[in-house]
C-alpha cells in the first residue's frame, strides 16, 4: 500500500513535468496567427468563391456561349442568363449574366455542366458588405470585356 | 515617537506599495496574456502600445468607465465591501516584504505571520462575495474557496515552520540574511519547497485549482455578479496576491534579494517574476482538477508528506 501511494505520486509528478515540458516548448515555437488585414492566409487550391466568367484568352471577351446549361443545373436558382449572337459570330454571347449569392450554396454544378468551361470559382474571399442588394445581384459581365460594347451607346 | 521622518516614510510607502501594485498588475496580465497566447501558438495582445504591453491600460479604462451593476436581491453592503477586503489585506501584506536589505516599507519581527495571517482574509472576502450577491454560482463558487483553504493552508502552513525552524526568526528580513551565512533553503527543503509551490497555487486560486472562480463550471464562480471597478478591484487583488505569495516563496527558499552581480531588488524581482511565470506555466498547462480530487489531494498526500517533512527537519535539527 505504501509502495504504490509513492509510485502514484512518482508517475503523477512526471506526467504534469512531461506536460510542462510540451507546453514551454510551444511557447518558443512562432504563432500560427495570421495578422489579417496585414498579412493573409494562404488560400487552399480548391478553394470556393462566388463564381466568375473565364474570359477568352485571344479576344478578352467571355467565353460563354449562353446556352442555360448553368441556369438548368443551378439547384437554388440563382444565375440569370440571357445572350444573343453579336454581328458576325457564330455563338452567341451572354448579355446578362447575373449571380444571386445570397441564395447560392458554392456547390459547383454550374461550373460542372458549363460546356465551354466559361464558369470558375473566384478565389475573392473578403466578401463582408452592410447590405444585401450588391450580392442578391452581381453582374459578373463586368470583369470580362464584351462584344456589344460598341452597339449599345 | 511620531517625527518627521516617519510620516515621511509611511507616506513613501504607501505610494511605493501602491506603485508596486499598480505597474505589477499592468505587466502581469500583459505578461499572462502573452504567455498564454504563445504555449497556445498565439501571439497574446500586439496592438495597444509596443508589443500590446498598453493592452491592460486600455483594458482598465474600459473596466472603470462600466456600469456598475447590483442585482437586486443583493445584500448591498456586503456586496460593496468584498472587494474591498479581497484587496485591502494585500496592500498591507506588502508592507513587511523586504526587496533588499535596505528597501522594506516597514521591518516587523512577526512579519511572515502577519502575511500569512493576511492571506486569510482573501478567502473571506470571496465567501462574502459569493453570499453577498445571492446567485446559486457564486455562493457554489465561495463555499469551494472555504473547502479549499481547509485543504491548502495547513499543507503550507507546515512547510513554512521549517524554514522558521533553520532560520530561527519570523523576520522576513531576518530569514534572508540568515540564508546569506548559509545557502538557500530550497536546498536544505526541497520536499517542503515544492509543497509551497503547490500551496501557493491554491492559495491565489489559479488553475489547476481555480474552483472558485471555474469558469467552465459556474459562469465565473463568487464574481459572477460583479461588474466593472468592482470586478477589476477581484482582479487586481488576485494578481496582487500572486505578487505576495512569489516574493514570500523568493524570501523564504530562493534568498530573496541575495544574489551575484546585480543589486538586491533586481534579483529580488528576478526571482518573483521566476515564481509568477511557473504559476503561468502551471495556469496554462494543466486542466482544472475536480473538487473532491483536490480535496483528498491536500489532505491525504500534502499534508501527511509536509508533517513529515516537518517532524524529520526537526528530528534533525534536534540531534545536531
Amino acid at each position: 500500500m505504501m509502495t504504490s501511494y509513492a509510485q502514484d505520486i512518482i508517475t503523477g509528478l512526471s506526467s504534469l513535468l512531461t506536460g510542462m515540458k510540451v507546453t514551454i516548448k510551444t511557447m518558443f515555437t512562432k504563432g500560427h496567427t495570421v495578422q489579417w488585414p496585414r498579412q493573409t492566409a494562404q488560400l487552399p487550391l480548391n478553394f470556393r468563391g462566388h463564381i466568375r466568367l473565364v474570359a477568352n484568352d485571344s479576344t478578352g471577351f467571355a467565353k460563354c456561349i449562353a446556352c442555360g446549361s448553368c441556369v438548368r443545373a443551378c439547384p437554388s436558382n440563382c444565375i440569370e442568363v440571357k445572350g444573343e449572337k453579336p454581328e458576325g459570330a457564330k455563338k452567341k454571347s451572354p448579355t446578362l449574366f447575373r449571380l444571386d449569392f445570397t441564395k447560392c450554396s458554392l456547390c459547383g454544378l454550374c461550373v460542372e455542366s458549363c460546356p465551354v468551361a466559361a464558369i470558375t470559382f473566384s478565389r475573392d474571399y473578403a466578401l463582408a458588405g452592410l447590405t444585401s442588394e450588391p450580392f442578391a445581384a452581381m453582374n459578373l459581365l463586368d470583369e470580362v470585356a464584351s462584344p456589344f460594347a460598341g452597339e449599345e451607346q | 515617537m511620531i517625527t518627521e521622518i516617519s510620516i515621511m516614510r509611511t507616506l513613501l510607502s504607501i505610494l511605493g506599495i501602491t506603485l508596486v501594485v499598480g505597474v505589477n498588475a499592468i505587466f502581469v496580465v500583459w505578461f499572462e496574456r502573452k504567455v498564454a497566447g504563445h504555449m497556445q501558438y498565439r501571439l497574446g495582445p500586439t496592438e495597444v502600445g509596443p508589443a500590446g504591453l498598453l493592452q491592460t491600460v486600455a483594458d482598465g479604462l474600459k473596466l472603470v468607465s462600466k456600469q456598475i451593476i447590483f442585482p437586486q436581491s443583493a445584500d448591498k453592503p456586503i456586496f460593496i465591501l468584498a472587494p474591498i477586503i479581497c484587496l485591502v489585506p494585500v496592500f498591507i501584506a506588502l508592507l513587511p516584504v523586504p526587496f533588499s536589505a535596505t528597501w522594506q516599507a516597514h521591518e516587523l519581527d512577526m512579519g511572515l505571520l502577519l502575511v500569512i495571517a493576511l492571506g486569510l482574509l482573501n478567502t473571506l472576502g470571496i465567501l462574502l462575495a459569493g453570499w453577498g450577491c445571492d446567485n446559486k454560482y457564486a455562493l457554489l463558487g465561495a463555499s469551494r474557496a472555504v473547502a479549499q483553504i481547509l485543504a491548502y493552508k495547513i499543507p503550507l502552513l507546515l512547510c513554512i515552520l521549517p524554514i522558521i525552524l533553520l532560520a530561527g526568526t519570523f523576520s522576513l528580513r531576518e530569514i534572508v540574511l540568515v540564508q546569506e551565512q548559509s545557502t538557500w533553503f530550497a536546498l536544505y527543503q526541497p520536499v517542503g519547497f515544492l509543497i509551497y509551490l503547490i500551496a501557493i497555487t491554491l492559495e491565489t486560486n489559479r488553475s489547476p485549482f481555480d474552483f472558485a472562480e471555474a469558469e467552465s463550471e459556474l459562469v465565473a464562480g463568487f464574481h459572477t455578479e460583479y461588474s466593472g471597478m468592482m470586478f477589476s478591484l477581484f482582479f487586481l487583488a488576485e494578481y496582487t496576491y500572486m505578487l505576495v505569495a512569489s516574493a514570500i516563496a523568493s524570501i523564504l527558499f530562493l534568498g530573496g534579494w541575495l544574489g551575484p552581480f546585480f543589486p538586491g531588488p533586481v534579483w529580488m524581482l528576478i526571482k518573483i517574476y521566476f515564481f509568477l511565470f511557473l504559476m503561468m506555466w502551471f495556469r496554462w498547462t494543466f486542466p482544472r482538477v475536480r473538487v473532491d480530487q483536490m480535496l483528498s489531494f491536500g489532505w491525504k498526500i500534502l499534508l501527511p508528506i509536509s508533517l513529515l517533512n516537518f517532524l524529520i527537519t526537526a528530528g534533525v535539527m534536534a540531534a545536531l
